[in-house]
Parts: structure tokens; sequence; C-alpha cells
């Protein structure tokens, strides 16, 4: 072969792998996004709106971030959305506008993380109970038990410093300021990237892919799932800080989030049942649905539209990335 | 293969595309004030008369003591209640649901009167259900009520308009004194319907604050929570129906569920966009949100109407921003209990209790702040509970 005919070829399976469907779709769909958004506002790519955009979809990262962890080992969580709520309530009833109650506040809401993380984990691997029910449980325990803490709407109030993470950001020339809810997303984005190298984030995935396979090789099953919700609240845990310090407090905060969080893994390529995707497509798909968002705001698309369109892209697009995994692209 | 990925290809190309062009028509159609046709509020939600006889109702001076807001009506038509005189006392309450701060509020209010109303012997038993904002629940748990045959009166807030008109109906057959407040039903079977003046006078107060504060041709952005609701359409429609006849450029109207950080990325889209001169809400859930948004872009505040919620009227006096809090009476919670009492005495009610709804205004903010200076910020200002013996605990500690 010679270096003329390698090149086209090269630039060949680069296509391949970006619009040939699996994980690499959603990253196709992203560039496809932002492509619109420019044509339809081309100031959104000044770094200010830029940041801000980043900043927004911080949260969302975080979370599908944790998604994906319990995704892959075969499971679903469906209390991080509660959780999230759960998180801001507390953290506003402990805190009550107290600057010094700030850290141990943190360090309390990461216990109560850990602890729900837990309990998720421990209910599916040692009672058994399938995740989908498990987890609804645990969000509907979350959703109430809130309510009778607070008496149905949030109070107290959270610090000015517990809201710098989600809020502020380092002051920068060019893009005017660098929030800390990017480098917190970016920063858990490269851990768990390392992680999934290693060789627990590999164990996790072969769990995911073949449950018995991987228990005769030696895996204790119910211990890698187990530490993977309990990642999951931790980083729902990390989302919680980031959003409450973005919007403040609300009755509303963290409502129907974890679906939202699905949807942006499975975007991402991931399947659900496990044993497939990366955890880098799961952060782009949760960029994509932000992006989408963003773009129907753009748009002005009557509020009526936005679910109809939202769902058409997405079925499609997984749509797509399936037909990767029914056949294979042979690259030659 | 490799056709139908290009048809797959195809259809996600024809659908942005598509979502592209619907937007267009809105976008043409926008604002701009000589355009009354399009801007004036149309049929759907937007009955004249209605809105005409809420407006003027705003002006006239309530019936009954000034310093008990609860106990004053409108333009009351006063009815017998003789046919309802008796000594049972046992109180039933069938509740839509307490799924948002301002029900929160309403509810605490009303159990603190329950509780005066007890110790005074003039209640002996309160029953409540709670329907979780589930319409056939709320038919079911009244339906209870009618057959336990127990309750000396009912009083109802119902969750949706046209669904609970029929259980409605039922309870007053029954033959005890039924009380609807809050949001109404299409008949008036019951004895009293209690209600502040209205979600037209809601919309018009915030609307005509931004038409008066604001410079012609100043943007104006209307964050609105859902679709379909009577009481928020109607504040909407008033809006509209004023934004229409004055020279403000309405930039376009946003849903968002009340959702605080749905509220400051929408808001902060439109800053990236341009200037907004004033923000109009049909409901101040998440208004701290869109106050941000401007601080955070570096942004002038705008013009602003809220609602009494405190976390909002401690923002605005905290910014000293321009604004207005207009209130949809939460001390409405407090008139029925008080209303089922009055019924069971024989006294005369007015057949539909117009409480008074007044904005809170720059003039006498501070004064309902320092009110409820120890309430959290979820709290409504005007909730109408400082005399009640629970005060402040009661709403302090939730």
């Amino acid at each position: 072969m010679t270096t003329t005919t390698s090149r086209p070829a090269g630039a060949k399976a680069v296509a391949a792998r970006l619009f040939g469907g699996g994980s690499a779709t959603v990253f196709a769909l992203l560039v496809l996004v932002f492509v619109v958004i420019a044509f339809m506002n081309p100031s959104f790519f000044e770094p200010p709106s830029l940041m801000a955009f980043l900043k927004k979809a911080a949260p969302l990262v975080v979370l599908a971030v944790g998604q994906y962890l319990v995704i892959v080992c075969g499971e679903l969580d469906l209390s991080v959305g509660s959780l999230v709520g759960a998180q801001v309530a507390i953290a506003a009833g402990v805190i009550d506008g107290e600057e010094s109650r700030t850290l141990p506040t943190l360090l309390l809401m990461l216990a109560f993380g850990a602890f729900i993380g837990l309990v998720n984990g421990l209910v599916v691997t040692v009672l058994r109970v399938h995740s989908l029910i498990a987890t609804l449980g645990m969000m509907l325990v979350l959703y109430g038990a809130i309510r009778l803490w607070t008496g149905g709407a949030p109070t107290g109030a959270l610090s000015d410093s517990f809201r710098q993470v989600g809020r502020e950001g380092i002051d920068l020339p060019a893009v005017r300021q660098l929030p800390w809810a990017v480098l917190v997303a970016v920063g858990i984005g490269i851990l768990a990237t390392v992680l999934m190298r290693r060789p627990f984030g590999r164990t996790l995935v072969a769990t995911g892919d073949n449950e018995k396979a991987a228990a005769f090789a030696g895996v204790r099953v119910w211990q890698v799932r187990t530490i993977a919700f309990v990642l999951s609240s931790l980083l729902a845990t990390v989302a919680a800080v980031l959003i409450g310090g973005y919007a403040g407090v609300d009755a509303q905060v963290g409502s129907g989030l974890e679906f939202t969080a699905i949807t942006a893994v499975v975007l991402g390529g991931v399947v659900l049942g496990g044993g497939r995707g990366t955890v880098l497509a799961a952060m782009a798909g949760a960029l994509t649905l932000e992006a989408l968002f963003t773009l129907f705001n753009q748009l002005s698309l009557p509020s009526t539209i936005r679910p109809l369109a939202q769902g058409l892209i997405i079925i499609a697009a997984v749509a797509w990335a399936a037909r990767e995994r029914r056949s294979p692209i042979t690259q030659s | 293969m490799h056709r139908t990925r290009v048809l797959v290809a195809g259809a996600a190309a024809i659908m942005l595309t598509l979502t592209s062009c619907t937007t267009d028509t809105p976008t043409e159609q926008a604002p701009a004030g000589d355009q009354e046709q399009e801007q004036t509020a149309d049929g759907e939600w937007f009955v004249r008369a209605d809105y005409d006889k809420e407006l003027a109702q705003r002006d006239k001076t309530p019936e009954g003591p000034a310093d008990q807001p609860w106990l004053q009506a409108i333009e009351p038509e006063l009815v017998d209640t003789a046919q309802y005189k008796q000594d049972g006392k046992t109180l039933c309450f069938s509740n839509a649901s307490v799924s948002n701060p301002w029900r929160v509020t309403g509810w605490i209010t009303m159990q603190q009167q329950v509780d005066v109303l007890k110790q005074a012997g003039e209640i002996s038993d309160f029953r409540v259900s709670d329907a979780a904002d589930d319409d056939n629940q709320q038919i079911s748990d009244i339906q209870a009520f009618v057959d336990s045959k127990e309750c000396n009166a009912i009083i109802i807030s119902p969750s949706t308009t046209a669904t609970l008109t029929q259980a409605v109906e039922t309870a007053c057959q029954s033959g005890v004194p039924v009380i609807v407040f809050d949001r109404g039903v299409n008949t008036d079977c019951m004895v009293t319907f209690i209600h502040p003046i209205g979600g037209y006078a809601y919309g018009a107060d915030a609307a005509e604050f931004l038409v008066d504060k604001l410079e012609p041709g100043s943007k104006v952005l209307a964050l609105r929570i859902l679709p379909g609701v009577d009481v928020l359409e109607h504040r909407w429609a008033a809006a509209q129906e004023i934004f229409g006849k004055s020279d403000l450029e309405i930039l376009g109207d946003e849903f968002t569920e009340g959702d605080g950080a749905k509220i400051k990325d929408i808001v902060t889209q439109y800053l990236q966009r341009g200037d907004v001169d004033g923000i109009w809400m049909d409901a101040g859930d998440g208004a701290v949100a869109a106050v941000e948004a401007f601080e955070d872009a570096g942004k002038d505040y705008p013009v602003m109407a809220g609602e009494d919620e405190l976390s909002f009227m401690r923002k605005w006096k905290d910014t000293g921003m321009t604004a207005i809090a207009p209130v949809y009476s939460n001390f409405q919670w407090r008139t029925p209990i008080l209303a089922a009492v009055k019924i069971w005495k024989g006294e005369q009610v007015p057949k539909e209790w117009v409480l008074p709804q007044e904005p809170i205004t720059e003039a006498d903010r501070d004064e309902f702040l320092d009110r409820n200076k120890d309430m959290p910020s979820l709290h409504y200002a005007k909730f109408g509970g400082e005399d009640l013996p629970g005060f402040p605990n009661a709403w302090k500690d939730r």
C-alpha cells in the first residue's frame, strides 16, 4: 500500500467510526447539534457563552458518569434524582445560612450519599431485589422522607461558600470565568476514565457482560455491583452540590434527573443490561442532551413540541448506535 | 445496509430542518406593539367579562375587619345558612395536595386555625385526606367522607376544575354544607366558594407594573410554570392583554416547571443573545435564580414581577432592584375553617367569598419582611397567621 491510498482509507476508517454506529454515534450527533447551534447563533461559541453552557451541563455529566458505572455492570439507578433533591434539602436545612457549617455539611452529605448507595447495592445484591424496583423504592423513600422532614418544602438556606463550586469560577481574561463546576466535571471524567482502565473497571464491564462467567472467573459480583451503586450515589451527591450551587434551593430541585441521566448514558451508546459502552461516550451523551436542550431554546421551539423532537432524536440516535452491534463493521 | 443508514441520516436531517422551520412562524409573528391582533389574549383561556370583573374588583374596598383580611369579602352576596345550623362539630377537609411551598404554607395556617377553634370547643374533630394531585383519589376521598356520614361540613380544595365538579355535587347532595376554596368547580351547589380575586388580577398587577416602570420598546421575558392550568393561564392571558396594548417587546414565554436550574439556564441564554429589561413571572417559584442569572452574566438587574415568596422578597431588598410581588392571597386557607363554624351557627356567609388580593410593593415590602423575619425562604409573606398562637414556630419549624 502506498501512502496515497492509505490516507483516504484512514479517513474512511475515522468516518466509519464516527458515523458507523456504536458509541461513536454520540460524538457525531454532538458535532451535528453544535453545528446547527453555530448556524443559528454564532455567539454561542464565544468563550463566555460556551462556559455558561458547560457550567449548566456539568451536573448532568457527573450524574451520567455515576449512572454509567451502574448501567455498565448490568443495573439501573433510579434513585439519583431524588437523592439530588434530598441532598440539596439536607444542605439547606443543616447549613441554614451559617458559613461555618459548610464543610461539616459537605462531609455529612458525602456520608449520607455513601450510605444510600450502600443500601441500594446491598438490597440489589444480597436481597436480590431487581435494581429497577430497589432504586425505585429508594427514590420514593427519599422523596417521602424529605417531604416528611421539611414538611413539604425545603427550609433553610445555603451558604455563599457552599454555592461557590456550582456558581463561581476562576476569573480568566479570555473566557471571563472558568467555572469550578467544569473543572469538577472534567476531573471526575478523568478519574472515571482511569478507573475504567484499571482492573476494577474491567471487572465492572465483565460483570455486566456476563455475570456467571465473571463469577466463575473469580469476581465477587455482589461486591463489584455494590461499589458501583456507592459510586453512583456519591457522584449524585457531587451533582447535588453543583446544582444547589448553580440555582439555589427550590422545591423542584432534582425532579426527573434520573431519567435525564439514563437517557444521557443510553444516548452515549451504552447498552442497558450492561457490558458495553465507554464512560467518555456517556459523558458525551450528557453534553449532547444539554446541547439539544440549548438548541431547542435557541430555536425557541414551542414547549409542546420539545419532548416530541427530543424523543425522536434520541430513538433515532440509539437505533443507529445499535446497528453496529447487530452487524459489526469489518475494517479491511 | 448503506441505504438504510442513508435513510436514517436523511430522516434525522429532515427532522432537524422541520423543527427549525416550525419555529420561524412564532418568531416572525412575535410582538412589536402595533400587532395588537397577535398579542391580545385569545379565546381559550381569556373571558373578557371575568377579566374586566377581576380588574375592577382590585379597586373595590372589601367589607369586613381591615386587620383580618381573611374575613373580608369584596361585594359579598350573603346567603342564609339557618338550614345548616347544628351542634355537630366534625369538620372534614379534602385537600388536593401539599405539593408546593404555597400549599404547604397555607396548610400549616389552616391547621393552626383549627387548633384555636378546637380549644374553643367550636370544632371537635378535624378529618383530612390528601389526594396528592390525583383527581381520582380526590373523588374517592370525597365519596368516603360522604359515605361515612360523620362529617358535619366538608371543605374541598379541588385539584382540577372539570373533573371534580361531579364529586362536589355528590357532596352537596348528601345534605351537609360544602365549602370550596382556591380553585373552582363548575357548579354553585356549595354553600360558599372562597377565593382571592383571581388569576387575571394577579397577571395584570405584574404586567401593569412592567409597563409602568419600563421605557417603551424595552424587552420583557415571560417565565411560566406549566401550560394548561387555568389559574396560571389566566395570569398569562391578562398579561398578554396588557402587553399587547403597550409598547413593550415580549422576547418570549418559556415554561420552567418552577425549576431554578431551568430558569437560570433559560434566562442566561436570553442574556447571551441580547438585553432583557424586564421579567414577568406567572408564579414566583425560582424567581431568585432568574435574578442570579443577571448577576452571573454581569448585567443590570431587570424590572421584575415575582411573588410574595420570601426568598424573592429578600433578594429584592438586598439588591434594591425595581420589583413588585403580586400576591395570590395565602391567608385564604384560614377562611374555610372560619366559614364552617359560621355556617354551623347559622350565620350568613357570602355565596362567593372574594378575598382581597393586593400586591406587595416597595412601600410595604420592608414591613412584610420584618413581620416574617424568622420565616424560611419558601414561605409566603401574606400567609396571615401572625395572630395565631402557634406563630412563629409552627411555620418556622415545618
